[in-house]
């Protein structure tokens, strides 16, 4: 019960405010349309580029809201009250998770259902699929910001966290260069980000119909990359400190 | 069980290199309202912090309702308002009193109440951001309230709040005293002391006195609260020397 009222307090502070809400959405989607025009003459790269951008964006506008939001609670002594009362860690976790994780699954059906729709994308496996993905992949981006958050002291520190935490994972995903392409060290590092499977798991989705087995294993990946930094998560909130 | 609702027995709370508290021992008994007063830095937030659980400490033991502080089955059972307003400031009053209410698995009706009874009604839909400092507070205190609360520990509740609400908010400490709940305040406003039930005087970590406001005031000879506290300090440093 505790975990739906924490679920519905951040939703509704969400829903106060409008531009944001505005920007979650909007945002993604002028994005891509952007790619559609930067590639309107070459075949397929649209289709190639915008699948894997539609996975990336959720991750990265995830990531920055959940670390703000979280610094937010230590700073403003909310999570020093809350740890006050029968609230639990995993209350607070799974609180922000499911919130964001509803809102990503938002912003990624407007973006792939315009991209899809309008831009007229084309891939060989469903909308569902790429949807599916999206939203473990922004889960993922909140379960690394709520982690983040306790290495960051002030809110200039939080979002330098984003280029240290998500530029690699773009850089590395295989988006600029294949994997299997990449010096033997990159690829070592590309195998441990999570992003790299979410990106393999989207390719899979852009050139199979049905859903494959390796897009299944990649999926499970991220779930298991999530798990392991919720886990982390929780070590860092103390219910007492100095 | 004890007469008091809260024992400190031998506290020491070092912060970096510094010792806030060193050895620091009080009660306090059940139903009352004490008052905790000294100079900013002597180490009440720090007091109050252990007494509510979320403060580490190096030493010694501190019980409340005789369970150590902090321990799971206080938290339905203990209230805790900070000395900056720790309320969401994009939630409306309403919506931050109502979320704290479900934490107690408390009603939107009781979440009302509390904010009736701090005189916050005409401002419930607002949002805290909105509010001035004094209001803010008051929906901070909200949120500690709403669960009805055996002990209610108070950082410095009223400040900056104007005389007449001032003298509200004490009114309503001692009701909730009267109903039977424990009730920790601090302040560094003197004429406030008066109204609670035990002081209890701190000053660089040390507890300078423990007593009633009037046998504070007898023993230090002075029936004017701010001697009475340089007085027992001088006392005090005299002695030391």
């Amino acid at each position: 019960m505790i975990l739906v009222s924490t679920i519905r307090r951040i939703l509704t502070q969400l829903r106060h405010d409008p531009r944001t809400i505005a920007m979650i959405i909007v945002v993604p989607t002028l994005l891509i349309t952007l790619i559609y025009f930067m590639y309107e003459g070459t075949p397929g790269a649209f289709d190639r580029i915008a699948l894997i951008m539609l996975g990336v964006f959720p991750f990265i506008v995830m990531f920055l809201i959940t670390s703000i939001a979280m610094l937010r609670e230590r700073t403003n002594g909310t999570l020093e009250r809350l740890f006050t009362t029968p609230v639990g860690k995993l209350d607070l976790l799974f609180g922000y998770g499911v919130a964001f994780g509803l809102a990503a699954a938002l912003q990624a059906a407007v973006a792939a259902g315009f991209a899809y729709g309008v831009l007229g994308m084309d891939t060989a496996g469903s909308i569902g699929l790429v949807v599916l993905i999206a939203v473990a992949n922004a889960v993922l981006g909140v379960a690394l910001g709520l982690l983040c958050s306790a290495f960051a002291r002030t809110e200039f520190q939080a979002v330098q966290f984003m280029p240290v935490v998500v530029a690699p994972q773009l850089l590395l995903c295989g988006l600029f260069v294949a994997r299997d392409q990449m010096a033997g060290w990159l690829q070592a590092i590309s195998n441990v980000l999570p992003l790299s499977y979410s990106v393999e798991a989207l390719t899979e989705v852009g050139a199979h119909a049905e859903a494959t087995g390796t897009m299944w294993r990649d999926l499970i990946v991220v779930v298991g990359a999530i798990i392991v930094a919720l886990a982390l998560g929780a070590a860092t909130l103390r219910r007492r400190t100095a | 069980m004890s007469d008091n609702a809260i024992e400190v027995r031998d506290l020491v709370i070092k912060r970096g290199k510094r010792t806030v508290l060193d050895g620091f021992t009080c009660t306090i008994p059940h139903g009352s309202v004490t008052g905790l007063l000294g100079p900013s830095g002597s180490g009440k937030t720090t007091l109050m912090r252990a007494i509510v659980g979320v403060q580490l400490i190096n030493e010694g033991r501190v019980t409340v309702l005789g369970h150590p502080a902090g321990s799971a089955p206080l938290r339905r059972r203990i209230g805790y308002v900070t000395q900056a307003p720790s309320v969401y400031a994009d939630l409306t009053v309403r919506e931050n009193a109502r979320y704290f209410a479900s934490l107690y698995r408390l009603t939107a009706k009781d979440a009302d109440d509390a904010i009736e009874a701090v005189g916050l009604s005409s401002h419930a839909g607002q949002l805290v951001a909105e509010l001035s400092g004094g209001q803010r507070s008051r929906a901070s205190l909200v949120c500690a309230i709403v669960g009805r609360p055996d002990v209610l520990v108070l950082d410095e509740p009223t400040v900056g709040q104007d005389p007449v609400l001032r003298d509200e908010l004490w009114d309503q400490f001692r009701r909730l005293a009267a109903d039977g709940a424990t009730v920790l305040v601090s302040s560094h406003v003197m004429d406030e002391a008066n109204r609670c039930d035990r002081l209890l005087l701190i000053r660089e970590g040390m507890l300078i006195a423990d007593d009633t406001p009037a046998a504070v005031k007898r023993s230090a000879g002075t029936d004017d609260l701010d001697q009475a506290f340089l007085r027992l300090i001088r006392d005090q440093e005299v002695a030391a020397k």
